[in-house]
Parts: structure tokens; C-alpha cells; sequence
């Protein structure tokens, strides 16, 4: 590409707050002390004080927002186009969540207030315990953990204290080879051995490797379901009463919960112990990499070891008001639950911000509207996947020739052939093969369609992976014009690939060199 | 859609794929749907029952503090190109995000003294924890060295965690503990012994700064003594040890206060090998406790074992300066059960508002913030101690927040307070429950407290200690 040719965002060269503004420059005006003469050298002594101010910018509220608002315009973000970015459940975030979350009695409400005056807060919470207790199928809750890795890692403290508290030593934690990389990195965390399992030819849990592996030193098994090929394990009551037979427990990662909120619950199909991700199904905006929040529910076996604080309601007891109304309090393992607690995973009570966004989208859409949200979520993404199976290319042959789901295998009977749940994953093998153009390619050459790609190259044992999970929040027309890209990108390639190859063209920078960047870290910017 | 499907009716796209005795077959018993204005006004009913520190005069810290949030800030995370996108991955569509973080490591290493820095992980107390783990990846050691004067959620939060980590946690006493006047500062003999008798057992050898109890500590000389104590204590360079290089040498780990760095010594400056904290004060609201992000910063030899996403310069095809997640072969999506982390979302959207709040205060204005924070805390300090029946819990110098014992139940005190429209700062004994601590209110000043606020806490506070004295006498 020539200069000439090169987009405004791409003429701007990249330039950070610290080589802007000038010596002096400054935005925030300090308040007056007010409080006297006083000499700070006196009040904290030289061996304890800062010598040199640090290095920041010096820069006015002008070029403050100019700067920030300039460089949010190389982002590209759900707002502005589709995000059918696998296993991340990248829906609508409703703007009601941040004005509720905003208003004061939330957003300057210190958690150290006491109970009696944060009622609004406890009683918020309480409820979302309750809400997340009946989408889950399991009676207890703790909103503490910040997301979902955080949760799972408490999940597997769960797993272990249950176990010990029984006087038994268990080192070995079961995951299937599609599960996400947080499973086996929490397991090594939480100081287990990861056993991996095989997965069957419809995309499920392979028994015969686990009855093989189901022992007695297994102290848990991980799983996902529908797991990350989309597939609903249709095994999952006997994968419990195999895993609960050798005294285990089963954990539900809670990534794909959007498929099948009031459909199927966790605690129904046997898990002991699930996390959820309120910003995923939930609707907590995800920020560009957080704040994410992830509470677990668990059964009444494993409550006692529930970290602390829960939120407890008190009814017609002592502590309530002289009206009578219920009291809410923080409470620290004073019944079963929590009484031989993990401890705390956190500093006080988890991400309340994130419980009230998660709160109102549970008031919004209600019982009914949750499960219409997971129906459509599968409708949407079986809507998909038979677009791509079928839509003709104009070279001839159908983009699920070049671009087939491996799983689940499809039943010769059924008439549509195969669907799936909330996601679904494409094999890029069959058009590397046919066209050279890799499934990277492909992700790369959507950025110049104004698409967010799905995710690549996971799961791991699909070829050329690709994960794509429209959610419900997405039009009939967005889906068409995603399946219609993607067709006008293979016939592209069939004609040049050379055009994928080099893909993106429109986006602020290009393909970006990843190895020069490990080998030689630059993690921050140069000021000397 | 269903035609194109090639199924008949919704239900029978769920009944073909979830096995009939796991289908929940009712209704969810949750509350019908509401419409937003419905919602809006439920959820402002009930932030209406909570006493915020918008409806009275509080001088409640103890991790979380009231410092203003500039206007730009709520303008910034609000904006949907840096609220709704997901974490990075493809990087071509994503600069304004990663650059973000590259700032923000920029910003957090200057305000550390420490080289390198990742892009934020959850919270303060996690943080900590992260650290220690990373510690005994580092050296092998299984032992945690902690002061007592880490807030008490970290030293909880840290022996919950060491339980999965295999790890063990040693606290060590401050001065003066078991005598009400101590000095309330990490016991430099104690916390030498305890690391000296560890030997190469020791991780992670942590402190605060500014401890729970607002006392500033002798960073360096504490850092200093564990470099001692382990050049002394067994095992030092004996069999097992380890290479000569890194010996047996606990990883030195302070938690910071960041708002203080404009006026103390920086971390790296003390000796200190990795600097976590709290990065609330920093530009993010109090939200009841979160979410808010966790700082991490580190010398270069612990770059590729540290948690968290870090970005990275480099270059695009045409040599447009750009920037990538980097160095995830240490990550989880990548190694899985070798990760040196499970964190995958951490806290993109608060680390924005950190830094943006760092480059609004400026090189000179994190300077006059902790100068303004160190004199109001001193003229609270000492107005409060002028008080019959209060007296101060250390002697220490404070940076903006500070301990002081009352002459009275402290429950009862803050009550009292409270129906006056103050609420008088943290109940020290019924966070730490230490019974030294008895008596102990942790009282924090923020720019946002004036010479007025501060008079008017004395007037409050003063009166409630004296009501309660009175009735106690009476009694």
C-alpha cells in the first residue's frame, strides 16, 4: 500500500499521553489545604519521602479528551457493528445498566458502610443470589469472586476443602480437550493435576475415557455444557452418576450459560458447583477486558465452604425494623452456609457494580424474558450456521463445503441436518486446503468488512477453528449480511487469494508483528 | 429462520439436542419482565436506602476511598468504543484499547520506580495473593512472610489462596502488638527472625505501605532486612539453595497505597521487587467495593512470569507503530495447565480511568494532591487527638489516613455520630479483631474533606465520646 492510499486513522501515527503536551501543562487544579501553614518536610521524614515527582503527563484537559477520544476511534467495539466472538456472549449491553449503576446511592456507597444503611445494597444482592440460585438449579450463592477464572479457582478450593473436610486426598482434576484454558490453568493454581479427557464423535465427553479415568483420587471434574463445539451434552446425567459415583464432584463452567437459561439448569443435569459470567449472559459490559464479575452457585453439600461474606435475609426476628420489614445483613458463616468457609477470595464483597447491571437486566427481561433470550441466542446461531452450510458461492459449490462444523456429527435422519446451541465452530482445513487462505485470513479480511471476527483457533481440536456465537441480540439482516461476507470473501479468495493473505487494509494499523513483540519486550513507553 | 433451519418449531431445535429429563419444563420463578422505566425506578428505590457518601459527612477508608472522580472520566468509560469491546484479541481493530494499556504501564511503572508493569488485575487483597504465587514460581519457596499490617481482607484473602497454592502464610506482629500504645509498624525484629528461620522455605517475604493502620513504614529498611535475613538465615547458600544468583532470596512484595506515591518513596526505589495494590483511589467510584483493578508492577526479572494481559510496541506490515497483547506464552488461552496465571478478564475499563486520572493529575499535581492530603490528614489527626477522651494509635506519620483510640465503646460512638450525618471513619476492632485494636477507629481524609469537614467531624466526634463517657459514668 501506498501512503497515499492509507485511511486517516492509518496516517495517524500512533503517539501516547506521555509524548504530548509540555512542561507545565496541567488539567486537574489542586485545592487549597485550607488548614494553615503546615511544613510537609516535618510531617513525613526525608528517608520516607519521594525525591524525584514521577514521570507523568503534563497535559490540559483539552488534550486530554482530544487525546482519549482520539484513540477510541481505533477500537472497534459492540456499539458499532457484530461481535460473534465465540464463548464470550458479546450481547446488546442495555445504557439503563450504567445510569442505575451510576446513581449515588450505588457508585458512592463505601462497602464498609454499615448494614442498616445499606439496605438498598444488601437487599440488591440478596435478590441477585436468589435469581442466580434459580437459573442455576442450586440453592446458594456467593457474588464474591471477579470473574470467571476467579470464580472457578474458588470452585476448586470448594472441591478440595470438601474433600479434605472428609479426610480424603484427592490430586486429579478432569477437563475434556475443548475446555477453555482457564479450567486446566485454575486446576494447576489450586495446587491439583489436570487429567485431560477425550471427547466422542458428537462433540461430548468420550465415557469410555472416563469411566477409564474416573478414580478414586479424582477430586472433580470441569465442565462446559454445551461445551465450547456448541454441542449439549446429551450424556450429561451419566458423566454425573459416573463422577459422583467415585465420590468427585462436577463443576460447571458457566461460559455458556447463555444457552440455556430457563431451559436446562446445572443443578438439574447434576453440578455441584457452577460459576456464571455476569459479563457474558449478564449483560455487564466487558470494558475491553473487564471488569467481569463471577459469582458461583453451589449445592447444599458444598454451602458450608462457601466463601464469606453472603448476604442473609432476617425475617420476624431481632434486627429488624420497628416496622417489621425484613433485614438484610452480611453474614459470616452464622448457619450452615459458610460455617467451614474457604475464606475470602477478595477484598470486600465483589463487584457490586457488576450485580446491579446484572440485577436490572434480570428485572428487565424477568423469568419468561431469559428464556426467550437463550431461545433466540440458539435460534440465531442455528439461523447462522445453516446460512453458511447452504448459501451458494458464485464459483460454484456452498460455503459449508469450505468452511463445514465438524460437531456434532450431523444425524443422517434428521431432515436440516445438524444444529447446535448458542455457537457453533467452523473447520477452516477444507479452504486452506482448496483456496490457501487460512482461517486467519479469513478473521482478518472480515475486519475490512466491519465484522468483529469469531474466535480463532479454539476449540483446539477442530482444524483452523473458528467459533462463532451471534447471541440474541443480533437482527436477521446482521446474520444474512455476516454469511453474505463471508461468501463474498471466499469467492475473493477463490479468485485471488492473495487479497485474504494480506488482509486487513481499512483498519487503523495492519497485520501487526506479534514475534517481534515477544522477543524483544517494550512494555512501556521510553522517556529518556 | 426455522424453515432455513430445517426444524418445525423452536421447541423442537431444543427437544432434538437436551436430553427430556434434564429440560427444565416451567417457567424460571423469577418476577415478570419490566419495562426500563419500571426497572429504573425499582433500582433508584432501592439505592435510595442506601446512605451514601453523598447523604453525609464520611471519613470511611480502610481500602476503598471518597476521592473526587473527575467529570472527563465518567465521559471517557462511558464511551462505547472503550465500554463494549471485548479483551484484544485481534489487535488490528483494538490500538485505542491497547494503548490504553500501554499507557497505563507506562503511568504505573513512573509512579512504582518499577521497570515493568502488566495491564491490571482484579483488585487490591487478589493482587497480593497473585504475587505470592508468582514468588514461589520465581524461587520455589512455600512459605509467605506477612506483616500484620497488610489490610486484613489481603492477609485473608492471602491464606484462602495459599491453601491452593501450597503455600503457607507467617504473620508477623507489629510493634507494640498486645499493648494498646504500640507503635503499630511491622516489628523490624520479628520480621527478620521470621524470614531468617524460613530460609529458603520463604516466597515472599510482604508488607504495606502505608499499613491497614495508616503508619508509613520503613519500606527500605524492611526490604533491606529480608535481603539480610536470607543472606544469614539457614540454608543460605548451602546445598538446595538454588543458583548462587538468586540464592535463597524471598521475593520482596509491597502492597501500595498508588495516591501516596506523589509524596513517598516509590517501591523501587526501597528495595522492593514487586509493588501490588489497590488502584480505587485512582479515578474509580466506590461502587460498594468494585470493581475496581489491581496494580502489579515488577522489577525485569519477573516479566515473564507475571499474571495478567501486557501489551506490547511493535510494528504492522507497512512499519506503523502499533501495539499487541504480548509475552502470552505466559498466559492461559495459550499454556493451560502451564500458565503462570488462570486470570483471563481482569479490569481493562477501571485501569482506563486510572490512567486517565493519572495523566489529569500530571507530573506535578500527584505531588500537590499527596502534600494537601498530608497536611489535612495532619490537622484531622491532631484536632481529633485534642479531644478529651481520644488519643492517637501511633506515633507514625501519615499520609491520609490515621488511627485513633476512643475512650469509649466505638459501636456506640459511631452510632451516635451517624444520627448527626457523620460517620466517623472504620471500626479497627471489628475489622481486624485484634484486641489490641479495641477502642480503634481508622479515620481517612480525602481531597474531598476540608478544614469545615474535618471541625465538624471534631465537634461530632467529640460529643459522641463524651455522651458515652457520661452515660458509662452514670452507669
Amino acid at each position: 500500500m501506498t501512503e497515499t492510499d492509507a485511511t486517516p486513522l492509518q496516517r495517524d501515527a500512533a503517539r501516547t499521553i506521555f509524548q504530548k503536551g509540555a512542561p507545565g501543562r496541567r488539567a486537574f487544579v489542586c485545592p487549597d489545604p485550607g488548614v494553615g501553614e503546615v511544613d510537609v518536610s516535618r510531617l513525613l521524614p526525608e528517608r520516607f519521602r519521594r525525591r524525584e515527582p514521577p514521570r507523568l503527563p503534563e497535559v490540559s484537559e483539552p488534550e486530554l479528551v482530544r487525546h482519549y477520544v482520539g484513540i477510541s476511534k481505533r477500537n472497534f467495539d459492540l456499539d458499532s457493528g457484530f461481535y460473534p466472538l465465540g464463548s464470550c456472549t458479546m450481547k446488546h449491553n442495555p445504557r439503563l445498566h450504567e445510569r442505575v449503576a451510576a446513581l449515588p446511592g450505588n457508585a458512592r456507597l463505601h462497602p464498609l458502610q454499615d448494614g442498616e444503611r445499606a439496605q438498598g445494597a444488601l437487599e440488591l444482592m440478596w435478590s441477585l443470589q436468589g435469581a442466580l440460585a434459580e437459573i442455576a438449579g442450586l440453592p446458594h450463592v456467593s457474588l464474591q469472586p471477579s470473574a470467571g477464572s476467579h470464580g472457578e479457582l474458588a470452585g476448586v478450593l470448594l472441591t478440595r476443602a470438601f474433600h479434605e473436610d472428609r479426610g480424603e486426598v484427592r490430586r486429579k482434576v478432569l477437563t475434556p480437550d475443548t475446555a477453555h484454558g482457564t479450567n486446566p490453568a485454575t486446576v494447576t493454581m489450586a495446587g491439583l493435576e489436570v487429567v485431560k479427557l477425550a471427547t466422542d464423535a458428537d462433540g461430548g465427553v468420550d465415557l469410555d475415557d472416563l469411566r477409564a479415568k474416573a478414580e478414586e483420587d479424582v477430586a472433580c471434574l470441569m465442565l462446559t455444557n454445551p461445551n465450547t463445539l456448541g454441542v449439549f451434552d446429551r450424556n450429561i446425567l451419566e458423566i454425573a452418576e459416573i463422577v459422583h459415583g467415585v465420590g468427585a464432584t462436577l463443576y460447571y463452567d458457566g461460559a455458556n450459560l447463555n444457552a440455556v437459561m430457563g431451559l436446562s439448569r446445572p443443578g438439574d443435569m447434576g453440578f455441584d458447583i457452577v460459576h456464571f459470567n455476569l459479563h457474558k449472559s449478564f449483560t455487564q459490559p466487558h470494558g475491553g477486558g473487564g471488569p467481569g464479575s463471577g459469582p458461583i452457585a453451589v449445592s447444599e453439600r458444598i454451602a458450608p465452604y462457601l466463601p464469606v461474606p453472603v448476604v442473609a435475609r432476617r425475617t420476624g426476628g431481632e434486627g429488624n425494623g420497628a416496622s417489621g420489614e425484613p433485614a438484610f445483613e452480611l453474614d459470616y458463616g452464622s448457619g450452615t452456609v459458610g460455617s467451614k468457609t474457604i475464606g475470602r477470595m477478595r477484598g470486600f464483597h465483589g463487584n457490586y457494580g457488576c450485580f446491579v447491571r446484572a440485577y436490572a437486566y434480570i428485572r428487565s427481561l424477568g423469568g419468561n424474558g431469559l428464556t426467550d433470550a437463550s431461545q433466540t441466542a440458539v435460534l440465531n446461531a442455528n439461523y447462522l450456521l445453516a446460512r453458511l452450510r447452504e448459501h451458494a458461492l458464485a464459483g460454484g459449490g456452498r460455503v459449508g463445503e469450505l468452511l463445514p462444523a465438524p460437531y456434532p456429527r450431523a444425524e443422517p435422519s434428521a431432515q436440516g441436518g445438524q444444529l447446535c446451541m448458542h455457537e457453533f465452530v467452523l473447520s477452516g482445513g477444507p479452504m486452506k486446503r482448496a483456496l490457501g487462505v487460512k482461517t486467519l485470513d479469513l478473521a482478518k479480511r472480515l475486519l475490512d468488512h466491519g465484522f468483529h471476527p469469531p474466535t480463532v483457533y479454539f476449540p483446539l481440536l477442530v482444524e483452523e477453528a473458528l467459533m462463532v456465537e451471534p447471541t440474541e441480540t443480533e437482527t436477521r439482516e446482521t446474520l444474512d449480511a455476516f454469511a453474505e461476507a463471508i461468501a463474498a470473501i471466499l469467492e475473493e479468495a477463490a479468485k485471488d487469494p492473495a487479497v485474504a493473505q494480506s488482509a486487513p487494509y481499512t483498519t487503523p494499523v495492519r497485520r501487526l508483528d506479534e514475534v517481534a513483540a515477544a522477543r524483544q519486550p517494550v512494555i512501556r513507553e521510553r522517556l529518556d | 429462520m426455522l424453515a432455513a433451519i430445517g426444524v418445525g418449531s423452536l421447541q423442537e431445535l431444543f427437544e432434538r439436542q437436551i436430553p427430556e429429563p434434564v429440560r427444565l419444563g416451567r417457567a424460571l420463578e423469577l418476577p415478570p419482565g419490566e419495562s426500563e422505566q419500571q426497572v429504573y425506578e425499582h433500582l433508584r428505590a432501592l439505592a435510595a436506602r442506601n446512605v451514601s457518601a453523598e447523604e453525609e459527612l464520611s471519613f470511611l477508608g480502610a481500602g476503598m476511598y471518597d476521592h473526587y472522580v473527575p467529570a472527563l472520566i465518567d465521559m471517557l468509560t462511558e464511551r462505547s468504543e472503550f465500554l463494549t469491546p471485548y479483551t484484544p484479541y485481534q489487535p488490528e481493530i483494538s490500538q485505542g484499547g491497547l494503548q490504553v494499556m500501554f499507557e497505563y504501564q507506562t503511568a504505573i511503572s513512573e509512579l512504582t520506580a518499577l521497570p515493568v508493569s502488566n495491564a491490571s488485575v482484579y483488585e487490591g487483597p487478589s493482587a497480593v495473593a497473585a504475587a505470592a504465587y508468582m514468588a514461589k514460581l520465581h524461587n520455589g519457596g512455600r512459605r509467605i512472610v506477612a506483616s500484620a499490617g497488610l489490610h486484613p481482607h489481603t492477609l485473608q484473602t492471602l491464606r484462602t489462596m495459599a491453601h491452593g497454592f501450597g503455600m503457607e502464610v507467617v504473620e508477623v506482629a507489629l510493634c507494640g502488638d498486645g499493648s494498646p500504645a504500640g507503635a503499630r509498624v511491622t516489628d523490624p525484629e520479628r520480621w527478620a527472625r521470621a524470614i531468617g528461620e524460613g530460609g529458603e522455605q520463604v516466597a515472599a517475604a510482604i508488607f504495606a505501605q502505608p499499613n491497614f493502620y495508616g503508619a508509613v513504614e520503613d519500606a527500605a529498611a524492611l526490604s533491606a532486612a529480608a535481603k539480610a535475613a536470607a543472606a544469614t538465615g539457614p540454608g543460605a547458600g548451602g546445598a538446595g539453595s538454588g543458583s548462587p544468583a538468586h540464592g535463597f532470596a524471598p521475593v520482596v512484595v509491597c502492597q501500595v497505597d498508588p495516591i501516596t506515591l506523589g509524596v513517598l518513596a516509590p517501591p523501587g526505589e526501597c528495595g522492593v521487587d514487586v509493588a501490588v495494590g489497590e488502584g480505587q483511589a485512582l479515578g474509580n467510584r466506590l461502587d460498594y467495593g468494585g470493581p475496581s483493578f489491581g496494580l502489579f508492577a515488577a522489577r525485569e526479572e519477573y516479566l515473564r512470569r507475571m499474571p495478567g494481559r501486557i501489551a506490547g510496541e511493535t510494528v504492522d506490515v507497512d512499519g506503523r507503530r502499533g501495539f499487541v497483547l504480548t509475552l502470552q506464552t505466559r498466559e492461559q488461552h495459550i499454556r493451560r495447565e502451564k500458565a503462570t496465571s488462570n486470570i483471563c478478564t481482569s479490569q481493562a475499563l477501571n485501569a482506563l480511568a486510572g490512567v486517565v486520572y493519572l495523566s489529569w493529575l500530571g507530573r506535578r499535581g500527584i505531588v500537590e494532591l499527596g502534600e494537601l492530603l498530608l497536611a489535612r490528614t495532619h490537622y484531622a489527626r491532631e484536632t481529633l487527638a485534642a479531644l478529651a477522651g481520644v488519643e492517637k494509635l501511633h506515633d507514625q506519620p501519615a499520609v491520609r489516613e490515621f488511627a485513633v483510640r476512643v475512650d469509649a465503646d466505638v459501636a456506640a460512638v459511631r452510632r451516635r455520630c451517624a444520627a448527626e450525618g457523620v460517620n466517623p471513619g472504620a471500626d479497627l476492632h471489628a475489622l481486624t479483631g485484634r484486641e489490641q485494636d479495641r477502642g480503634g477507629l481508622l479515620v481517612a481524609i480525602t481531597e474531598r474533606r476540608t478544614r469545615a469537614h474535618i471541625d465538624r467531624l471534631a465537634e461530632v466526634l467529640g460529643a459522641a465520646v463524651a455522651a458515652e463517657r457520661g452515660a458509662r459514668v452514670a452507669a
